[in-house]
């Protein structure tokens, strides 16, 4: 049976009862149901006009978590949100991006989420409600594993917030796969660089994704760049060791090592590739 | 129990339509089995093909990923209605079928459906632009080359090309069953279930290897409402035993007692379609003790390696041997030797219809409607099964939605044939992707020692070959795989001295089987490498080296053969002299510049395959009549698994009646119906197929020029009730009226066989195992990236020795097609046994991995087969890889040993090098 609820609260009421599961894109309740039946109770909160959608508020970007990546992918926003875009056409492919949306993609928690590394690397915060009321904390904080978040079993993520401090800074997304289009990452790097009239770089956010249980900042990289010249030498100011935290599986698609490798070489181009564009 | 259906609306294709459904139930189910709309294909349900996409409000999704509800008061556009529904889609269905854009037909609703919603936004969109929309819809069969094409022919950037007017051969006509493949009324194996039909699924082993004991069936049928029975070992009527080679046949419908790979099946339920589909088949009431297994060949032949089947000593199930001259000479003087070990790993077929089919029994006959490359063979499986006579079994082929070898052995045809048969209802079966992945034969993996030694000039003097293949848990093609190798590994060049030996190895995988080359594209990975080294070993170019040893008509093969006329594998190279030079020093320049990590390389390889069974008899047999209606009535057994088999058979049967196509009435594979044309396989349809069409139109020609005693050379005009025969401009007319129709009900009937004739191999594997063999050569440019271990292959050349090109449209998707399955293996595909069973864990080529592709066809006739063809379907495939790997080696120096080369294992060799 499928619900259709009108309300968040009523989408509330509904998860309360025996069994319920939270559907928005689909994308990734029916992949975890081929071979057995789907979910005996859906509650779609894919039509809450609420969840859906990006707006401004005050010095916060609002982006309601059934907004589609498609939404994301068309939205109007500054050049600091690229990555989160660049990252929206990258999910999936076409089918895929008209219907996932980001609370799914951060709810689902794969390590390789292809939404989780830009929105790390813009600090964003999740808003949940339950009957409790509304809460809010940090991404980082959100995703605690592998399919394992802070969400409570009567929670519905309903919004990801994104604090407007970092309009000037560009970023960009960088995606390896086996193949070009429908894969899961084998790594990703979103990043972020406000480089000042100088030349200089005020500040840097680096997040990695797929080399861990869960996206991971590079802070200690990030601190390091402040204050340097960009240009080709960035590339020699990325060092293996900024990417000690990371922890690296070996699975079907790449060994650990390489995605070590790899990480390390994603990150300089990614850097490589921010200081272009500000002369290009 | 509650109701949980709810009334309601949407809009289909254009009109309002309500519904009583299921809400929280796949749309792509409520599409298919509550509105009849079967064009929206069920590939994965797990939006990781693309086949089910439809429209929804105008934006393409996957239907298998919405909940029926979900599509409450929306658009939904599906293939039926694309035509009418969106602005383009009439027009790409036109340019689909023109351009040969469907093969199979399986993923062509989500193409289509997908690029009308890309024209109707864009109408004139760049090739990234087709990409990008077209990301997300997996072929098979295609190598998307002329799925581009047909997008841009929409768009009217480009011209659809010529087609023919009589349709016979050489004409570039559109494939005769292309227009239902492109409107999504081709019925596949899922497509034409009885609503009467029981379902059925099976219980499988969810361990490699185990034992196992049955609990209370009674107790479990008698709680689960819907449940009709269960099916085990002891149901079956007749022998549980099957296999594609009859004295290896060795797999059982249901194992008994011990599983012997992870997917094989143990039992059965059989019940009503909603019960069956919503069943948690772990509740079944089994009870398993898992034991040692073996899933590598080193496992499998260690001294304490239980037995597979206990008469296979050492889980060898057979050697594989060829033998000339003597290749222990190899170290005389003024000879350099090269040699080098490769591994190559499984590889799924991935066609994207998984089985499925019908059975229904008639009396004491049984009937069943499945997708299948081999109707006879299945016939006689299922008769031994069902222990009745192989005319009491009617084999009833669907159309098949990609086959490419898997469907040759029987998959959901046993099941439902004796469950059929027991509750005398028809029951239906059809596989998830997980299951057809764990379950269907697989390409197997080979370990190859090989070593190549030549004089300073470039002669070879010697080749001493072994390779061992992981067979699997059961016999299935493993035969052929062993057998057809040694015959092979000197590739298309001539070799003095000469020794293969080969062993196809028993391991707890699920079987390995046919795939196209039957091991030959595992070969040529290690041998078209080790040439190259030689080349670089003697400062020779590599074209120049494979130019120098070269097979013609003169020199013997591997087998002592001499094929005497009809070998153009030396224009095959010689047509790639240019491109060759000027890509190697553009590659080289490019090098020589490079500030990124690019690095462009260009490498050739290449290729000899046997048409047909290797010194077995395969023969095929044509019926062609003709009618009181005056038509011509075309029995052509062959099944067409998308290669095209429906449309160049008969432009050949009409080509050698003398009469243009469209007086031609096609009787399809039926086993009531059809005589038996034997399997789709070994590249055997066109030249074996073909040429029994060829005797058949020509028998038939014969007899209606006989009515009027006319020249051979008089032209045949069919008009309705009257036949026109014109002999140097003399008209004779003959009424039909006036012959007797003939037990088949035909006026005049012909029927002629062909087998191909070949000689038994002696001990030493020396006699005449094919009676012609296809040639060709592949070059390719890559770009690999240094850093990151990535390659993006450029552009693939392919020039092939078709004897004659039947239809050069239909050759050039086979060989697009093939490349890009050639393309996957060398890059990406690689099955792990019991991981991964699904399409985002095995990946296989999307349109954004196609290179450009340039088809080469070169034409010199041979005597054999119809009109001088050959086959191209394996051939296609075979020299791909090893040329990808080739062109790496040129980039990097590196020597792919393993493939695939996936990121990870060419960063490393990269690495080791430096």
């Amino acid at each position: 049976m499928l619900h259709r609820p009108r309300s968040t609260a009523e989408a509330l009421a509904l998860l309360a009862t025996d069994g319920a599961t939270i559907i928005a894109g689909g994308t990734d309740v029916f992949p975890a149901h081929v071979d057995r039946p789907p979910p005996k109770r859906l509650v779609d909160i894919s039509r809450l006009r609420d969840l859906r959608g990006v707006r401004r508020e005050a010095n916060t970007f609002r982006i309601g978590a059934a907004t589609t990546w498609t939404d994301i992918a068309r939205a109007d926003l500054p050049p600091s949100f690229d990555m989160l875009r660049e990252a929206a056409r990258e999910i999936g492919a076409v089918q895929i991006q008209n219907r996932a949306t980001i609370g799914g993609n951060l709810c689902n928690a794969s390590p390789a989420a292809d939404g989780v590394p830009p929105l790390l690397a813009l600090d964003a915060t999740v808003e949940l409600a339950s009957p409790r009321g509304v809460r809010t904390m940090p991404l980082e904080a959100f995703l605690l594993g592998n399919r394992h978040t802070a969400r409570a079993p009567d929670e519905i993520m309903t919004a990801v917030l994104i604090e407007d401090d970092h309009n000037d800074g560009r970023s960009t997304f960088l995606k390896l796969g086996a193949r070009r289009h429908l894969v899961i990452s084998i790594v990703m790097v979103a990043a972020l660089l406000d480089i000042g009239e100088d030349g200089m770089v005020k500040y840097a956010r680096i997040a990695v994704g797929a080399a861990s249980v869960v996206g991971r900042r590079l802070r200690g990289l990030e601190a390091r760049l402040v204050g340097q010249t960009v240009g080709r030498a960035m590339n020699d100011i990325v060092s293996p060791v900024d990417f000690a935290e990371l922890s690296p599986i070996d699975d079907l698609r790449a060994t650990a090592e390489y995605r070590r490798e790899a990480a390390v070489e994603l990150v300089r181009r990614a850097l490589v590739q921010l200081a272009d564009a500000r002369h290009g | 129990m509650d109701d949980t259906t709810h009334r309601m609306t949407l809009k289909i294709n254009g009109e309002w339509q309500s519904l009583q459904v299921d809400g929280a139930q796949r749309l792509s189910s409520v599409l298919r089995n509550d509105l009849g709309l079967t064009g929206t294909k069920i590939g994965c349900e797990a939006g990781d093909c693309g086949a089910c996409t439809v429209l929804i409000d105008g934006e393409p999704a996957c239907s298998c990923l919405i909940a029926a509800g979900q599509a409450e008061g929306a658009s939904v556009v599906t293939i039926e209605g694309v035509a009418n529904a969106t602005r383009s889609g009439a027009a790409l269905l036109d340019s689909f079928h023109a351009a040969g854009a469907a093969q199979c037909g399986a993923c062509t609703p989500g193409m289509i459906v997908s690029a009308a919603a890309l024209l109707d936004a864009n109408p004139s969109p760049s090739d990234a632009d087709i990409d990008r929309a077209l990301g997300g819809v997996l072929c098979r069969c295609t190598g998307y080359t002329k799925i581009f094409d047909a997008v841009h022919i929409a768009a009217g950037n480009r011209v659809e090309s010529a087609v023919g007017e009589r349709g016979f051969i050489g004409e570039r006509i559109a494939r005769l069953d292309g227009r239902a493949k492109v409107e999504g009324r081709e019925l596949f194996g899922a497509d034409s279930i009885p609503e009467d039909a029981l379902f059925l699924r099976a219980i499988r082993s969810p361990h490699h290897r185990a034992r196992f004991s049955f609990g209370d069936f009674e107790t479990f049928v008698a709680v689960h409402s819907g449940l009709a029975r269960v099916l085990t070992a002891r149901d079956i009527p007749g022998r549980n035993l099957h296999g594609v080679i009859p004295p290896f046949a060795d797999q059982p419908v249901f194992a008994v007692e011990e599983a012997r790979f992870k997917g094989e099946a143990v039992a059965a339920v059989i019940g009503d379609r909603a019960a069956i589909e919503d069943m948690d088949l772990s509740t079944f009431p089994i009870e398993w003790q898992v034991l040692p297994h073996a899933l590598t060949m080193q496992e499998a032949v260690s001294t304490n390696a239980p037995l597979l089947h206990d008469a296979r000593a050492g889980n060898i199930l057979v050697h594989g041997r060829v033998e000339k001259g003597d290749v222990t000479m190899r170290d005389a003087k003024g000879v350099v030797a090269v040699e080098g070990e490769f591994e190559t790993s499984f590889v799924e077929h991935a066609y994207i219809e998984p089985e499925a089919g019908y059975a229904r029994r008639t009396g004491d006959r049984i009937e069943i409607v499945a997708c299948t490359q081999s109707p006879y063979m299945d016939r006689d499986d299922v008769a031994a099964i069902l222990g009745i006579s192989n005319e009491d079994v009617r084999i009833v082929p669907t159309a098949v939605g990609g086959g490419f070898g898997s469907k040759l052995d029987l998959s959901v045809q046993p099941y439902i044939a004796v469950a059929a048969w027991l509750m005398n209802r028809p029951v239906a079966m059809i596989y998830s992707r997980p299951e057809s992945i764990a379950t269907t034969t697989k390409r197997h993996p080979a370990r190859i020692a090989s070593r190549i030694c030549a004089r300073d000039d470039g002669k070879l003097t010697s080749i001493d070959f072994r390779a061992d293949f992981n067979t699997g848990a059961y016999a299935s093609w493993g035969p052929t795989v062993a057998n057809r190798v040694p015959v092979h590994a000197s590739g298309p060049y001539f070799v003095p001295n000469y020794r293969a030996r080969t062993r196809a190895i028993h391991t707890n995988c699920p079987p390995s089987g046919a795939f196209r080359g039957f091991g030959v594209p595992q070969m040529a990975v290690a041998q078209e490498q080790l040439l190259d080294e030689l080349a670089a070993r003697l400062g020779i170019d590599p074209l120049e080296l494979r130019l120098r040893n070269a097979l013609d008509g003169d020199k013997p093969t591997a087998t002592g053969q001499l094929l005497g006329e009809g070998i153009a594998f030396k224009q095959c190279l010689e047509a790639l002299r240019a491109p060759w030079s000027q890509a190697r020093r553009d590659a080289e320049a490019f090098n020589a510049q490079a500030e990124s990590a690019l690095r462009r390389g260009v490498g050739v390889a290449g290729m000899w395959y046997g048409c047909g069974n290797t010194s077995l008899p395969n023969p095929s047999t044509i019926r062609i009549g003709l009618k009181p209606d005056g038509r011509i009535a075309l029995h052509q057994g062959a099944v067409d698994i998308g290669q095209g088999s429906n449309t160049v058979i008969a432009q050949i049967a009409a080509s050698a009646l003398g009469v243009s196509l469209e007086y031609f009435d096609l009787v399809s594979a039926d086993t009531d119906l059809t005589p038996d044309c034997g399997k789709t396989s070994a590249s055997r349809q066109t030249f074996v197929t073909g040429r029994a069409a060829e005797a058949a139109g020509r028998a038939l020609r014969a007899k209606i020029l006989r009515l009027a005693n006319v020249a051979d050379a008089s032209s045949i005009r069919l008009d309705g009730a009257r036949l026109e025969l014109v002999d140097k401009g003399q008209r004779h007319e003959i009424a039909l009226s006036s012959l007797a129709p003939d037990a088949f009900g035909y006026l005049l009937t012909a029927e002629e066989s062909f087998d191909p004739p070949t000689t038994p191999l002696d001990d030493n594997g020396q006699g005449s195992p094919y009676a012609i063999y296809g040639f060709g050569a592949h070059m390719a440019e890559v770009d690999v990236d240094i850093r990151l271990g990535t390659v993006k292959v450029r552009k693939i050349i392919a020039a092939h020795d078709v004897g004659r090109a039947i239809n050069p449209t239909l050759l050039e998707g086979q060989i697009e097609g093939g490349v890009m399955q050639g393309l996957g293996l060398a890059l990406m595909e690689e099955f792990h046994p019991g991981r991964g069973e699904n399409l985002h864990d095995y990946l296989i080529p999307t349109i954004g991995d196609a290179p450009e592709i340039e088809t080469i066809l070169i034409e010199t006739p041979n005597s054999i087969g119809p009109f001088g063809a050959k086959g191209i379907g394996e051939q296609a495939l075979i020299p791909t890889a090893p040329a990808i790997f080739n062109a790496i080696r040129h980039a990097t120096g590196v020597v792919v040993r393993r493939a695939p080369a996936t990121p990870d294992r060419l960063l490393a060799a990269i690495k080791a090098l430096a």
